[in-house]
């Protein structure tokens, strides 16, 4: 790869927020045509690093040299009209427009609105990424919304293509689709900047790798001949132990759902479709399924923000399908929405109000409507220190956590309440690994005490860790849970609904 | 032609000129919630530009620069809503009540020696014989230039929101910010232009009411009008072409309403002058039930504010 | 240029320095506004804030603050509860005017019994007709998801309507020789709300006010209540996942608020108003929108932020009097007090920093 010329040199970039350096020095190379990953955990700065290049963040000091000349993007307009494109992983599509408004959006002067829907059949054809140009894009899934992201950056013919955690999305059949696009342009001499924390990805695409950690580069590495292990003590800084599993006896059934359909409160959600499973003492059930498949609606259903016929969802025996979150709670269920900040948490609470906020009633914090707050900041403290929790103090707002650290209190906050029932959407969505490991051990121990736990999940490798049995959402209906051992990545991705329909020939 | 002793051709030729000031209004608006702005303050806009046009119409002489004032008026005071929400992150929703407020005591102070002055007259398009084509006459090339200009801005919206590159940035401002900042569009100065633009609009109405439909200084001219124009955007699900029906409804019950009075009708007059506020409360539950269908069309980011933080 | 950074934590010395810079730069601006009207800003200002409190005739302005101020904070209080909620009861003024109806019919239905429990029936009417004036926008809001802004304002326009038809019609007195109004309250003791202590300006409605600054803020700090009220405001998704039920809050608030403005509609019309008349209302329900954010929406700020807003009204009308400035010069005035309270509000949760010199600032 040394033989390539030098496409995009990072030099000594350094970008600091209040509080937190992003990136400090950050120096490394991507040449023409290259697969080059850039390798973090979260919070690591890889998405600040990338912004910087796409021209969304200014540096505060370094520089950066495209094909030997200075190269400082004031806006995304300029990196783009250089030639550098940018998948994001997040907030750059527009449910309510279609496709082609969409791609119009990214370009500088996109052609007219039927040249350009032309265009993009074409061009997703060519590259085995199907689109109709006339759907709205609420309509359409995650895997479908990256490509409508790809075809965007493909139609200005860039030299750069970033691409920011882009497999989080996909099935693992999508995922080799994807993988088999990515080789097809860096063949064609496309150069690939590629941001994951997944190793086997890694390891399967890329050329060259850059590690972060804090914001620093801490080595680089060549993907094809280092191992996992190698590369995730590079990444961590430390070595890992996987959670410790108790043997543990199933119980009563202390979930019951049966025959649950509910339509989406979410605008484009996805409504449930008789969807059904039992979960008894001591037992944890991972529901895995690509983003949009129904998990949010699946996690208010069983919360109890919205509601059902009451004998759909059974908490220990009793019928609750028709009971708000307050009676839930009361019966033993114990809920954590995947968003931390607004919906799990409110972001310009304390953390003592946000205790209040679920642990009102399985701790007793009121008396005759009137708040004991003394007892709500004790609990609150309790979590704070049992979690490790790194924060001031109890009073400051939850808005002003990091996001591991925000994880680490709303998981704590359900878990310290004594549960019956513990349903879990993203358990560690943005958390480092050892605050990862540190939540999923909690999880196992809530369960080996009997407690019936649900995991809602995109990460499969943690699914298959904690979880005793399994069971994928597709299109707001589950599949039959399946005792975990046994089962291969291939029939997950057939149960995760395969490749979504667009297993078509690549014209290579 | 008569009914119950109204004139149907009349009544129609004068509800295209009682909905003029709702309907420049309305359409502003419809920009700046397509924008994703929330700007509950044209009542306040709009009697700014009534008093503005006022003033520039009777010191000049010239109704067009009236407008022109008028249109101005508004515009300043939108800005300053749009410099507390875009530039200071305040709540639109105070901010724009805000607007109402103190449109509505700026505007009387800056008219305390107007009142009673008669505004120079806008004369109606010399269509020549056109007008004198039975019923179409009289409903079609019988209006000032305002009645025209206020349906082509229908047509020139429509086009521009559903078919040019512009209208469609405002569209994806109005849907997610976060996606067009990252795409690189300047978010809040987008929204800042489509601010000032309704600020022109609901400015101009405003002096439609002044120098056309009353035509005097009075404290409290519009009289709610830009309420109105607020629930028809709802009605209009944010779509142009319906903003002009549901302007042209509302027109026709307030002439409607206006006529049966002058009639003698054995209706109450109390009655029929609260008639446009309840049936714009009807019309708003009749668009807004039926499972969220405005929701639906409702920009979704209408209301928020937006801070790019990183 | 400036740039805004948002501060991890509200800023507790902002929460309660923004007000007073508020005040402060409406004064200057207002004094400017003045000047360009032709007059003294300082002479106008002192008029204003000064005068009223300390000036000659203050042993009779300082009773009238009470006065202005009772309603106002009634108001206000019930539509901060929605306020925090984010729920936007903008019809006071029309909750008022029915309650004030309300009150006064039923008081004049029993024209001239004496007895004494004329007046707490006439409270009870009050409140329920401003309540049932709330309800009409919070079961349309529930039921048909409609746009309780739009709603509320809309009723004030009937209301109005209502109570012209009130003073001219179902409501006159009868031995009125014709003219509109209703008989006055101030010669039918058992429907009276007479001041309480003399000059001191005090009424019922002042007592109202001020028991109800103190339930509300017991019911904010304290009860269970008012944290959902302030959780649905700041995320309504979190309020739900709490268990809060969205349509009880709206419903809830609404009433609250429409009960209390309507209160103060009846306790004006049978106190210094006197008389239903058709333009008895003073604005008071839309002037209590800015008082709720003066306040902060906080009861006791709102208290504050009452006294001043009443401040200047009479030091308004006493400016109007005797150097002659315009009436609506005052209600200017209030509104540029909203807007600078609006703005400087952006200092509670962000930070300004100066982007002159960037390589500095930006660093670390």
């Amino acid at each position: 790869m040394s033989e390539r010329p030098v496409l995009l040199a990072v030099e000594g970039i350094t970008k600091a927020y209040p509080g937190v350096v992003a990136n400090a020095d950050v120096s490394f190379s991507i040449g023409e045509g290259e697969v080059h990953a850039l390798l973090g955990e979260n919070g690591a700065g890889k998405s600040t690093l990338v912004k910087m290049i796409y021209g969304l963040v200014k540096p505060d000091q370094g520089r950066m040299v495209w094909k030997g000349a200075d190269y400082a993007p004031a806006a995304p307009r300029a990196a783009r009209a250089t030639g550098v494109a940018m998948v994001f992983q997040h907030f750059s599509l527009f449910e309510a427009l279609n496709v082609a408004e969409n791609v119009a959006l990214g370009m500088e002067n996109p052609p007219p609105m039927k040249e350009l829907a032309a265009k993009i059949r074409a061009v997703s054809e060519e590259y085995g990424l199907p689109l109709d140009p006339s759907r709205m894009v609420g309509d359409l899934s995650a895997g479908e919304r990256q490509r409508v992201e790809i075809i965007r950056c493909l139609l200005q013919d860039p030299k750069l293509l970033i691409m920011d955690e882009p497999t989080s999305v996909l099935t693992p059949q999508e995922v080799e689709i994807l993988f088999r696009t990515l080789r097809q342009l860096s063949a064609e001499g496309t150069a690939i900047l590629y941001i994951s924390h997944k190793l086997e990805e890694i390891r399967s695409l890329c050329d060259a790798a850059t590690i972060l950690r804090r914001g620093k580069v801490v080595g680089t590495a060549d993907p094809k001949t280092s191992s996992a292990r190698e590369l995730a003590e590079a990444m961590v800084g430390a070595t890992l132990t996987p959670p410790e599993r108790h043997g543990r006896e199933k119980g009563r059934v202390l979930l019951g759902v049966s025959d649950l359909s509910v339509a989406s409160p979410i605008p484009f959600g996805t409504s449930l479709k008789e969807v059904s499973f039992t979960v008894s003492a001591g037992e944890v059930l991972g529901i895995a399924g690509v983003a949009g498949n129904g998990q949010d609606e699946l996690l208010l259903a069983l919360s109890g923000e919205i509601a059902a016929p009451s004998d759909r969802v059974r908490i220990d025996s009793a019928p609750m399908g028709d009971k708000g979150p307050g009676e839930r709670r009361r019966a033993g269920l114990v809920a954590a929405p995947e968003d931390r900040l607004g919906h799990a948490a409110a972001p310009d609470m304390s953390l003592v109000e946000n205790a209040f906020l679920t642990g009102a009633i399985r701790k007793g914090l009121t008396k005759n409507g009137f708040i004991d707050w003394a007892a709500t900041r004790d609990y609150a403290e309790r979590v704070i220190k049992a979690y490790d929790v790194r924060t001031p103090g109890s009073h400051v707002a939850a808005r002003a956590l990091s996001g591991g650290n925000l994880q680490k209190f709303v998981i704590g906050r359900e878990l310290s309440q004594e549960p019956l029932v513990i349903v879990i959407n993203q358990p560690t969505w943005g958390v480092d690994a050892a605050a990862a490991a540190a939540i999923r051990q909690a999880i196992l121990d809530r369960a080996a005490e009997g407690a019936a736990v649900v995991v809602i999940s995109q990460d499969l490798d943690e699914l298959l860790e904690i979880s005793d049995r399994f069971a994928v959402l597709n299109g707001g209906r589950l599949t039959p849970p399946r005792p975990v051992q046994g089962l291969t990545v291939d029939e997950i991705g057939l149960m995760m609904g395969g490749a979504h329909g667009m297993e078509v020939a690549h014209h290579v | 032609m008569d009914i119950g002793g109204i004139n149907l051709v009349v009544l129609v030729a004068s509800l295209m000129v009682a909905a003029v000031p709702i309907l420049l209004a309305a359409l502003g608006e419809l920009v700046v919630e397509k924008a994703g702005v929330l700007n509950l303050g044209v009542e306040g806009m709009m009697i700014m530009g009534a008093i503005c046009g006022f003033i520039t119409a009777v010191g000049t002489g010239s109704p067009l620069l009236g407008f022109l004032g008028g249109a101005l008026g508004g515009m300043v005071l939108s800005l300053v809503f749009a410099f507390l929400t875009q530039v200071l992150l305040a709540n639109q929703v105070a901010t724009g009540l805000a607007l109402t407020l103190f449109g509505l005591g700026l505007s009387s102070l800056m008219g305390q020696n107007y009142n009673g002055i008669k505004p120079p007259l806008t004369g109606a398009v010399p269509f020549g014989p056109l007008r004198d084509i039975p019923v179409l006459g009289r409903i079609v090339f019988s209006h000032d230039w305002v009645v025209y200009f206020s349906v082509a801005m229908v047509v020139l919206l429509w086009w521009v929101l559903k078919a040019t590159r512009l209208g469609l940035i405002i569209r994806a401002v109005g849907e997610s910010h976060e996606a067009a900042h990252a795409l690189g569009y300047k978010v809040n100065r987008i929204r800042l232009g489509a601010i000032a633009f309704g600020g022109a609009m609901a400015g101009m109405g405003g002096a439609y009411v002044s120098l056309v439909r009353v035509p005097q200084w009075v404290d409290g001219i519009t009289a709610g009008a830009g309420w109105i124009a607020l629930a028809i955007v709802v009605f209009a699900s944010w779509k142009p072409w319906r903003a002009l029906i549901g302007a042209y409804l509302f027109g026709g019950i307030s002439v409607l309403q206006l006529n049966l009075q002058a009639a003698g009708s054995a209706i109450p007059v109390e009655y029929l002058s609260m008639s446009p506020y309840l049936i714009t409360i009807l019309v708003l539950v009749i668009m807004s039930s039926g499972r969220g269908r405005a929701a639906l069309n409702a920009p979704a980011a209408l209301g928020q504010n937006f801070h790019a933080a990183r | 240029m400036i740039r805004l950074e948002k501060r991890p934590n509200p800023s507790r010395f902002w929460l309660y320095a923004t007000p007073v810079v508020a005040v402060a730069l409406t004064m200057i601006a207002g004094g400017l506004m003045f000047a360009a009207l032709g007059k003294n800003p300082f002479e106008v200002i002192r008029t204003i804030f000064w005068d009223p409190l300390f000036g000659e005739f203050a042993w009779y302005l300082r009773g009238q603050l009470l006065v202005k101020a009772g309603p106002l904070v009634l108001i206000a209080v019930g539509l901060s509860l929605g306020f925090r909620a984010g729920i936007w009861n903008i019809g006071a003024e029309g909750q008022y005017i029915m309650g004030a109806i309300c009150g006064a019919g039923v008081g004049l239905a029993f024209y001239p019994t004496e007895s004494r429990l004329i007046f707490p029936l006439m409270i009870l009417a009050g409140a329920f007709g401003g309540w049932v004036w709330a309800m009409i926008p919070a079961i349309l809001k529930t039921r048909f998801n409609t746009n309780e802004i739009l709603v509320s304002l809309m009723l004030v326009y009937v209301a109005q309507t209502i109570l012209a038809m009130a003073s001219t019609g179902f409501l006159r007195n009868p031995e009125g020789a014709g003219f509109p109004g209703s008989r006055n309250f101030s010669s039918y003791p058992a429907a009276q709300n007479p001041e309480l202590i003399a000059g001191s300006g005090l009424h019922w409605g002042g007592v109202a006010a001020l028991a109800v600054v103190v339930l509300a803020y017991v019911l904010l700090q304290k009860h269970i209540l008012g944290f959902q009220i302030k959780l649905a405001g700041q995320a309504p998704r979190a309020a739900r996942f709490h268990g809060v039920n969205p349509a009880t809050l709206v419903v809830l608030c609404m009433g609250i608020s429409g009960a209390l403005a309507g209160l103060a509609g009846m306790f004006e019309v049978t106190g210094p108003a006197g008389q239903i008349s058709i333009d008895f209302n003073s604005g008071y329900g839309f002037t209590a929108i800015i008082v709720a954010f003066l306040g902060r929406l906080n009861p006791v700020g709102i208290l504050l932020g009452g006294l001043l807003m009443a401040l200047t009204y009479i030091g308004g009308e006493m400016a109007s009097t005797n150097l002659g400035l315009p009436s609506s010069a005052i209600q200017a005035f209030q509104g540029m007090l909203l807007f600078f309270l609006l703005g400087v509000d952006v200092l509670t949760n962000f930070r300004i920093r100066s982007l002159i010199g960037r390589s500095t600032t930006g660093a670390r």
